[in-house]
């Protein structure tokens, strides 16, 4: 069982979409959303997802290909 | 008590051991250094300071170490260069240069974060230092590791150039170059750093590690005759630096070495790289985050760790943000190596360039005392200049030629 912390933004025509409940249903993940902001034309997460390593890297894919951009926790490490 | 009471989570203020900690377990907000300030106060003067060592060492009363400092002992201390020339072609009466071009050991301002990084990794009872960087921190990481008798791993994306390269491999740390994009290699530190016991300088000790920033805030004000400036101008990349130029500046007057702080927080950024300015511009409390595409690599993050907080920095100062071209960032650099003598990297173009702007939107006035950070140097970043600055010119070994050319 790992636990994994991400930043998730959504795109504008994204923000309507149960995304993290769909995420929930169709992998095998526990997700706790720990911040938010949503508004009417952005918004992210902080998400921690629980749960075998491998089934959250496959939600962490089915997340992008919905069209949400999946960070790191961190953001950007690389300087 | 000791002078760090906790690590304290920005966002929901729980408090933490002062361990290698970096994100709220609670709300995954950032962790910060919090001092016990009144205890530096009766500790700390103007005349205590002043008979330090002459490195950043001599403020370690505000940096988070609990010991002596055991890494990076000659960081710091850098010139403040009354910059006449720029200052008279600008219109400007007091215009200061703070040159960490000539950092110790590898010539930039990260010497100074990665100084108090591996130092506080080292009472944290580390012994491997780690990074990820495509130039300067790998750099610094490398060659205080190196110094400090740690095992160094730096990681780099695939495709970075031969000269970047080298720089990092003459320390003999691991270096590892990483498959797959930029954002692959962002993920894969991530895990990494959660995964190992290392100090993963901006990741795990990176509550440490940006104070070391706040040293450029404490030798401005001190180099100034214990001043602070009325206006600074800070290049921005995570935007870590600009707010701890700030906390610095204020952390003085908590602890009466000044009075009251009314230091204006300029932030700069590259047009092709610009989250943070481009919020600003646009009066957002947000950043969105964007793919790079500018010649001043070493500002080139797309999605700054800091940038909602340098956004609010520079808001509580009454400060602002511009941006620059990449060739109004060659131009920069060239003026200042022009007129002070002074050859930065292209992060300083971007500083030179945006002072220019903001002196000509009238924001800087004439004379308002001011400090451009200048925070590395130009002969790691030759390429950027070498098809704009001329040639030498030829001539045969004879005097005669000379004189005809030169008389």
């Amino acid at each position: 069982m790992s636990k994994l912390r991400f930043h998730i933004r959504f795109p504008e025509e994204k923000i309507p979409e149960p995304i993290i409940y769909q995420i929930g249903h169709e992998y095998n993940v526990v997700t706790s959303i720990r911040r938010a902001d949503i508004r009417e034309t952005t918004g992210w997460m902080d998400v921690e997802f629980s749960g075998e390593t491998q089934e959250i890297e496959r939600a962490i894919e089915g997340l992008r290909q919905k069209g949400v951009l999946v960070d790191p926790i961190e953001l950007n490490v690389v300087e | 008590m000791a002078k760090m009471q906790a690590l304290n989570c920005r966002e929901c203020g729980k408090e933490y051991p002062t361990e290698a900690l970096h994100v709220c377990e609670l709300c995954f907000g950032p962790l910060e250094v919090k001092y016990n300030y009144t205890e530096i106060k009766q500790a700390i003067s103007r005349a205590s300071i002043e008979a330090g060592p002459r490195s950043l060492w001599r403020y370690s009363a505000l940096l988070p170490i609990e010991g002596t400092p055991t890494v990076g002992i000659h960081a710091g201390f850098t010139p403040l260069v009354r910059a006449n020339n720029l200052g008279a072609f600008l219109g400007l009466d007091e215009l200061y240069i703070k040159n960490d071009c000539v950092n110790h050991p590898t010539l930039s301002f990260k010497d100074r974060v990665v100084a108090v990084a591996l130092t506080r990794a080292r009472e944290l009872g580390y012994e491997t230092a780690a990074c990820a960087s495509t130039g300067n921190l790998a750099n610094s990481v490398a060659a205080h590791a190196a110094q400090a008798g740690m095992q160094c791993y730096v990681f780099i994306p695939g495709d970075l150039e031969t000269a970047k390269v080298l720089g990092n491999l003459i320390y003999r740390p691991k270096v590892i170059e990483v498959e797959g994009t930029y954002d692959d290699v962002n993920r894969l530190c991530s895990e990494i750093a959660a995964e190992r016991r290392w100090a993963f300088v901006n990741v795990n000790i990176r509550p440490y590690y940006a104070e070391g920033s706040k040293t450029l805030a404490f030798e401005t004000v001190e180099q100034l005759g214990w001043q602070a400036p009325d206006h600074v101008v800070v290049p921005m990349a995570s935007g870590s630096l600009l707010t701890k130029i700030w906390k610095g500046l204020n952390e003085l007057h908590t602890v009466g070495l000044i009075g009251p702080v009314s230091t204006k927080v300029n932030g700069a950024q590259a047009e092709g790289c610009s989250p943070i300015a481009t919020a600003f511009k646009q009066g957002r409390d947000f950043f969105k985050p964007v793919k790079p595409n500018t010649i001043a690599k070493s500002l080139a993050i797309g999605n700054p760790a800091d940038g909602y907080y340098a956004l609010k920095t520079a808001m509580e100062s009454g400060g602002q943000m511009e941006t620059v071209t990449d060739e109004e960032i060659v131009e920069g650099i060239k003026l200042l190596a022009q007129t002070e003598g002074i050859f930065t990297e292209t992060a300083g173009g971007v500083t030179i360039g945006v002072l220019q702007k903001l002196v000509k939107q009238g924001i800087i006035k004439k004379e308002d005392v001011t400090v451009a950070y200048i925070t590395g140097n130009g002969l790691k970043t030759q390429e950027a200049v070498v098809d704009s600055v001329g040639r030498p010119i030829r001539i045969p070994p004879s005097l005669v030629k000379f004189e005809q050319m030169f008389g």
